[in-house]
């Protein structure tokens, strides 16, 4: 067996230099310190994400993406497949539970400050990511083409067309047409599978490629710490410690999906009719409540401009703003470490405040 | 480690917690891989009750209706009515009354659609012409594919 | 004639014409415009009179002269000016139009014109013959000066506003005093199922005053036609009646067919507990314990209680299997084809023969059966789920340990690792 193993790996190096690789996997360490627990973040979302792309495969195998038969093929893998019920749910609860750990990735990268030179790309293509994987959350949620779903998706786009020039433009972009219907699904459908899928393949090379280059960030605070007792560095190899520990991470996740699968498994609910009146209490799902209640509480007009427009370009500006914050945080000194550490727990408190009661309130009743 | 000991058994003892190690993990993993992959693998494998529920059905073959007769088969989870007329076409509707939704049959005897519960009447193109109903049954397509009569959904809006 | 006297020509023949045609508009409405209280009322309203859009002016009811502003001239005997018609003289009055199929041809041809031969045969048109004004004539339904079509809501005569029309005299217990019959009957409606779909479901077809009593000839149907009027919907029922004993005993003991047991004005929702032998049966009004109908309504009462038994657990299984998140849509679905059943059984005690209601009893009996198990398969499968479950949670603990204790073990190993190196660099 060892010897089969020797000549491979001398196939692989004469032909693509693999010892050097195996060298520099070898080489590769984590800091330890008392932050060292937020590193895990961005591989357990990774590995959500590997979740979702086999697992959304599975179901290409038996769904449907046309009005009339969404819904049925939707129920028929609930209800007919073999285990069609756990890859179903899997896949939906997967998702939520890697947006959440996309946003807790986010937030910890910001709080310790990782994204500063030379790391601004690191920030800016992880952003995107973010972006790309709130794309997957709302493309994904119609596709079951049930009445949440659909109201949702008609609330969620007339959003689109409140930004200002290109906003009805937008709206009949994403619904392909003026209504939300057959032709919305086929376009999320598309979306969903192909797309994002693609343009995020090409984000995540290049996020992952820039973290093996620069490596794992050290916040000042430690590094501070670090020179000041004048010892080194607390590091350790991640291979196969830190490796190591990831899988267990994975594991547990593993663990925690297959219960959620079992125990909660995700609703199926009623299929859609666009005749019908919405039902009340309407509201998108949890990573988009921050905006919808905002946008619910802003007044209809403020001065000459119209409430909503002016809510969806504050949130515009807004997100630009946080996309480019490593060139916005690039003088040193306390004053400024304060005021953007204050801005960041603005931010977090705020998404809690408008986020954490409507979520509440819907779960317990 | 505090006392030290014979180092022959202390190496003997830390293979075999080695060996011990790698038999747990080993396994472990392997019963863990098999759970994952058994389900993925049974998923793949298409189910025997192959119907979906689309828009298309097999309603019937085309032996089993007389002229002037009329029956019930399953559209997806909703009852539908096929009737074959005196000259021997087809229509299908949606056999559930617009009225208070029970279902309706073909009356022979009066060449209509009759409902028993209020004493609706639908004509043989779904029109409710007497009775309660307030509206027409929704009307299917109905093609010939062999033996078979195939019932398809008209196209949505 | 000179240019300035043809000017002024034309403008007086200009003042002149817009004059003329001012006179050709209805006077009496533009005089009556300007007055006060009752003269006033009928002019608020007439713009949503059928008969006003139609371009009929007050002459044409009340005669007299509609062209001339000069009121001694339009109200004149000799213009035929009647005033306020007599009560007694409407009828006649409005069929003078409505009963002329010609004339009505040209307004609206498939409006009937029988309307006077009918009222003529009903109670109302028979009493009023006799010489009492109270009876009601054709302006108190359509109401005077705002008579609007039928299909229109807003119309006293609406299909959902007849009742309340009728309710006018028929609840007024002073006015009704005279003629000797109840006047509970819209309160007996009121709690009806008919009322029901009507008010609350906005049901045109549900059946009001005029759908069992007729419109124009208004009069209730009598004992040996109740059955009837009840069949034009109730068609199963009144054909399983028929053929039961009921059918003779009842008309033995002059007993309206459907009314003994479900009552003319206040139909209410039946009830199981109608059947049977229990507090509330209805069938012990005329049965007594001993008898061969009490042990078939007995028998029959017992039938669907064990439908309806059967229905309720497979209903508690499916709902016990959702709440534990299994989908059971289909069998849900199936149910509801198995309640027909229920439906059924309960139109078949009109034949009052526990058979037939037995027959329907088995078959609903049959698919309550098949639903129940779908419950108990949807529970086997989640506990299926919750053991495959509980096995991968297992391997993963398995997994986990021995991770743990691999770490553990190499991180030993490097600890001493780098001991060693530390004491040889010592």
């Amino acid at each position: 067996m060892g010897s089969l193993g020797q000549v491979i790996r001398r196939w692989l190096d004469e032909r693509f230099g693999l010892e050097s690789l195996l060298q520099f996997a070898k080489k590769k360490t984590v800091p330890v310190h008392r932050h060292s627990v937020w590193y895990y973040l961005g591989g357990m979302t990774l590995f959500l994400f590997v979740i979702q792309v086999l697992t959304g495969i599975l179901l290409l195998l038996y769904y449907r993406p046309s009005p009339n038969e969404a819904f049925e093929s939707v129920q028929y893998i609930m209800t007919h497949v073999k285990f069609g019920w756990l890859i179903r749910s899997v896949h939906s609860w997967a998702g939520n539970l890697m947006i959440l750990t996309a946003f807790l990735h986010m937030f910890s990268v910001y709080f310790m400050r990782a994204y500063r030179k030379p790391r601004e790309l690191t920030w800016i293509s992880g952003m995107l990511l973010l972006f790309l994987a709130l794309g997957f959350g709302f493309s994904g949620y119609l596709l079951p083409w049930n009445t949440l779903a659909y109201f949702a998706t008609k609330v969620g786009t007339e959003m689109a067309a409140q930004v200002p020039l290109i906003g009805k433009w937008l709206l009949v972009f994403l619904r392909g047409g003026e209504e939300v219907t057959g032709a919305t699904l086929t376009r999320f459908f598309g979306f969903h599978v192909a797309v994002l899928p693609g343009l995020t393949t090409i984000l995540l090379a290049l996020h992952l490629v820039l973290v093996q280059k620069f490596g794992m960030s050290v916040p000042e605070s430690v590094e501070r710490q670090w020179t000041a007792t004048g010892g080194q560095r607390r590091e350790m190899p991640f291979f196969p410690n830190f490796a190591l520990r990831d899988l267990m991470g994975w594991y547990i996740a593993l663990g925690v999906l297959g219960a959620l699968a079992a125990l909660m498994p995700w609703e199926l609910g009623v299929k859609a009719d666009p005749f019908a009146s919405a039902p009340a209490g309407i509201r998108p799902e949890w990573y988009f409540l921050f905006a919808f209640e905002t946008l619910k509480f802003i007044p209809a007009k403020i001065w000459f401009i119209d409430g909503e427009v002016l809510g969806v370009l504050a949130f515009g500006i807004a997100g630009l703003l946080w996309l480019l914050i490593p060139f916005l945080d690039r003088k040193p000194g306390e004053r400024w470490r304060v005021f953007f550490l204050g801005l960041g727990v603005f931010v977090v408190v705020f998404i809690a405040v408008t986020t954490l009661p409507t979520l509440i309130a819907s779960l317990v009743k | 480690m505090t006392m030290p000991s014979h180092p022959v058994a202390e190496e003997s003892r830390a293979k075999s917690r080695r060996r011990f190690i790698q038999v747990v993990l080993g396994s472990g993993i392997v019963a863990s891989i098999v759970s994952f992959l058994y389900p993925a693998l049974r998923y793949m494998i298409p189910p025997t009750t192959g119907e979906l529920g689309s828009d298309t059905v097999v309603a019937g073959n085309a032996k089993e209706l007389r002229a002037n007769s009329g029956k019930i088969f399953k559209f997806g989870s909703k009852p539908g009515l096929l009737i074959r007329l005196r000259d021997g076409s087809y229509r299908a509707f949606s056999a559930t009354c617009t009225h208070l939704n029970c279902n309706v049959q073909y009356r022979a005897d009066m060449q209509r659609i009759w409902c028993a519960c209020h004493n609706g009447m639908f004509d043989l193109n779904g029109r409710n012409v007497s009775g309660p109903p307030p509206r027409p049954l929704e009307d299917y397509a109905v093609h010939l594919r062999g033996e078979d009569i195939v019932v398809q959904r008209k196209k949505a809006g | 004639m000179n240019m300035q006297v043809r000017c002024w020509f034309t403008v007086l023949l200009a003042i002149l014409g817009c004059s003329a045609f001012a006179l050709a508009a209805d006077q009496c409405l533009l005089c009556h415009q300007m007055l006060e209280g009752k003269l006033k009322t009928p002019t608020d309203t007439w713009a949503e009179d059928i008969h006003g859009q139609k371009g009929l002016t007050c002459a044409a009811c009340h005669g007299g002269d509609a062209n001339t502003d000069d009121m001694m001239k339009a109200m004149s005997r000799a213009a035929g000016f009647v005033g306020k018609p007599a009560r007694s003289r409407i009828p006649r009055l409005c069929a003078r139009c409505h009963s002329d199929g010609a004339f009505m041809r040209e307004y609206n041809p498939s409006l009937r014109t029988d309307q006077l031969a009918q009222y003529r045969t009903s109670v109302h048109g028979k009493r009023l013959a006799a010489g009492d004004t109270k009876a009601a004539v054709c302006s108190d339904c359509h109401s005077v000066h705002e008579i609007r079509p039928a299909s229109n809501p807003l119309s006293t005569v609406h299909p959902l506003k007849v009742a309340e029309t009728c309710a006018r005299c028929h609840v007024n217990g002073e006015y009704m005093k005279a003629y000797k019959i109840p006047t509970d009957q819209f309160a007996g409606y009121q709690a009806s199922a008919h009322y029901a779909a009507m008010a609350n479901r906005g049901d045109l077809s549900a059946p009001t005053c005029s759908t069992c009593h007729g419109n124009h000839g208004a009069a209730p149907p009598g004992v040996a036609s109740v059955e009837n009027v009840c069949s034009t919907c109730h068609v199963f029922q009144a054909q399983l009646f028929d053929e039961s004993p009921h059918k003779k005993a009842f008309a033995a003991m002059n007993l309206a067919a459907c009314i003994a047991c479900h009552s003319n004005h206040r139909i209410v929702p039946p009830t199981d507990a109608m059947l049977g032998t229990g507090p509330g049966s209805i069938c012990l009004n005329c049965h007594a314990e001993g008898d061969a109908g009490y042990a078939k309504a007995a028998q029959m009462s017992q039938s669907i209680a064990e439908l309806e038994k059967a229905l309720a657990n497979s209903d508690a299984i499916l709902d016990r299997a959702e709440r534990s998140g299994m989908e059971v849509s289909q069998p849900k679905l199936e149910q509801g084809e198995a309640r027909e059943n229920l439906i059924k059984a309960r139109v078949n005690i009109h034949s009052f023969d526990p058979a037939k209601v037995a027959e329907v009893v088995a078959a609903g009996k049959k698919l309550a059966a098949k639903t129940y198990r779908a419950g108990r398969e949807a529970l086997r499968e989640r506990d299926f789920r919750r053991k495959g479950l509980a096995i991968s949670l297992i391997t993963i603990l398995v997994v986990l340990f021995g991770l743990r204790m691999k770490l553990r073990s190499i991180e030993a190993r490097q600890a001493a690792q780098a001991d060693e190196a530390n004491k040889d660099s010592l």
